[in-house]
This record gives structure tokens, sequence and C-alpha cells, in this order.
């Protein structure tokens, strides 16, 4: 990621790709999200859902998986380049998530980020939120998650 | 077989479900997977951090909360999925020892106009820690059958 003082409003990028498999659903979903038609395939086809599909909340820590791999990316690109990164901070949550479709076992979906806001707190003056649209795409192009993330990005190097 | 259903949600009703010790290990596992920042990985970056300690990434939080829902309640419900989360506030850090219990609020409780097997519920939910401040805040809506179908418009 870039300083806050350098990111535009409608920048946009592409985070990276993710094919969910049947055994990574099952085993997230054992963890935290034991319900049927997440860890049972039988179970799932008689759900509303039709088949076994993700939790959401592994579709949304999966986001935050390409996020930081998109953050480390950038980071190593400004130190190559010799220029400072910035440091981003927590962040104080989201807004309005939706989990629009299933992510069924075998759907390749395609994580990214878009500027949408940025505020300038008085409170801390060397840090700006940033308020940004988040996205998951499946291989048929339909958005299927979708997010407002607010993080605490540091302002000048 | 689902003994709760749409019908079980009462408005204004508050209830504490379950505790969940969340462990360094299951902190730094998660991180290590799904969120791998330095303030979730490691003590002494997690001390410079904000946050001021080791905290759990907030999407484990979130994990977190779904399994105490699971476990308090979901697993016997019939859930059928949630359209998404309104709101979503990470208010204080959870470290590793904190022991987290679930209070869920029902806020609203309607029927689908589109699906008159199902009805919705908007419930506040709360992740608790042991001093019983809020850690993770949040509002999500939930679908489940009901038990009879019809019987009420809301």
């Amino acid at each position: 990621m870039n300083f806050f003082d350098e990111i535009q409003v409608g920048d946009r990028e592409i985070l990276g790709t993710h094919t969910f498999t049947r055994d990574e659903i099952v085993a997230f979903a054992r963890k935290y999200d034991p319900q049927p038609f997440h860890v049972d395939e039988e179970a799932a086809k008689r759900s509303i859902f039709g088949a076994l599909c993700a939790s959401g909340w592994h579709t949304a820590a999966t986001w935050m998986k390409y996020f930081v791999a998109y953050q480390q990316r950038t980071a190593a690109e400004r130190i190559s380049k010799g220029i400072p990164v910035p440091v981003t901070g927590p962040s104080p949550g989201f807004k309005n998530l939706r989990w629009l479709k299933p992510v069924y076992a075998g759907d390749v979906i395609t994580y990214a980020t878009e500027a949408r806001e940025k505020l300038t707190p008085k409170s801390r003056p060397d840090w700006g939120m940033l308020i940004a649209y988040n996205t998951g795409t499946n291989q048929d192009g339909v958005l299927v998650f979708d997010f407002e993330s607010r993080v605490f990005v540091q302002r000048h190097p | 077989m689902p003994d709760i259903f749409w019908e079980d949600f009462v408005e204004g009703e508050v209830k504490t479900f379950g505790s969940y010790e969340v462990t360094e290990e299951e902190i730094i596992a998660f991180a290590s997977e799904f969120d791998a920042q330095p303030m979730h990985l490691d003590a002494a970056a997690g001390k410079a951090s904000m946050l001021g300690g080791l905290a759990a990434s907030g999407w484990h939080t979130c994990a977190i909360m779904m399994r105490l829902m699971c476990d308090g309640f979901l697993l016997r419900a019939a859930g059928q999925g949630s359209p998404g989360v309104t709101e979503t506030k990470w208010r204080e850090p959870i470290f590793p020892g904190d022991v987290v219990t679930l209070r869920r609020t029902v806020l609203q409780s309607r029927s689908s106009k589109s699906r008159p097997d199902l009805g919705l519920v908007t419930l506040k939910l709360e992740l608790l820690k042991p001093a019983g401040s809020v850690a993770l805040e949040q509002e999500c809506v939930v679908l489940f059958n009901r038990r009879n179908p019809g019987a009420r418009l809301a």
C-alpha cells in the first residue's frame, strides 16, 4: 500500500485470485462455522444453497489474505526503489458486508479493492482513515461478496 | 432435526452464550493463513502497534463469534444462511488467554415477502471480554425457516 497522501480516490487494485477447494472449505467450517451446508455435501444438496459452499467468514478472511499479500508486494517494490514503506494501522471495523452468492467448492474468486473516501481525523494527525470498497467476483464474472473497509494509513513518510 | 425456528426469535430478547478461550497458538495459526500482519504474529510487533500486544486478527474474532453462534443456537436452528453484516466494530483487541462469550440481542424480526417459508432476524452480536467490555460488535441478518409458514405476516 502507498502512503495516505499518495492514494487517489478511485485507485483500484486486483489483489489476487483464489480457488476454494472442497477440503479447505470443510477444514475452515469445522473450526469456525460447522453448519451442515459448509461441512456435509449431502446435507448441502438438500439446503437452500444446493451444494457445499464456503462459510461467509472464509470468503471474507480470504479477501484479507490477498490484501496482505498485495501490501507485501507493494512494500517489496518500494524497498527495491529505495522509497519508504508506509505503516498501515489496525481497522476499527467495516460496513455493509454482503454475501451475495454462495462460493461453491471449485469456485475461483478474484478479489479487488478500490479507494472510495479519505478522512483525516484531527485526533491522529499522522494517520489518515481510508475507506475502500472491496469485492470478490467468481469465474463467471458474478459479484459474490463485497464490503466497505476502514483502515488507518500513515500520512507522510 | 432443528428445534429453533424464526418464530423463536423475539424482538428485544437478550441472551448470552458459551465461552471460548483464545490461545496464542490459534491467534498465530489463523493470522499465518489469513492475516499475516506482524501485530497478529509476533509479541514485540504487537506491542509496538496501536493494539498494544499480540492480538487476534479482526477476521479471526468474527470467525470465533460465528463458532459461538453455531454452538450456542445455530446448529439447533433451521438457519438458512445470512445475506450479510450491516456493520462490524472492532472495539478492543483480543489477546492470548482471553476467554470470550457471545451476547445476542434480537433487534428485529420480519417475514420474507418473496419466500413465505422464511423469516429474517436482525441480530446484534457482541463478543464480551472477561471484564465485561465489548471487543467486537456486529449487526447482521440471518434467515431461518418458519415453523408455521404463512401463519403470520409481520
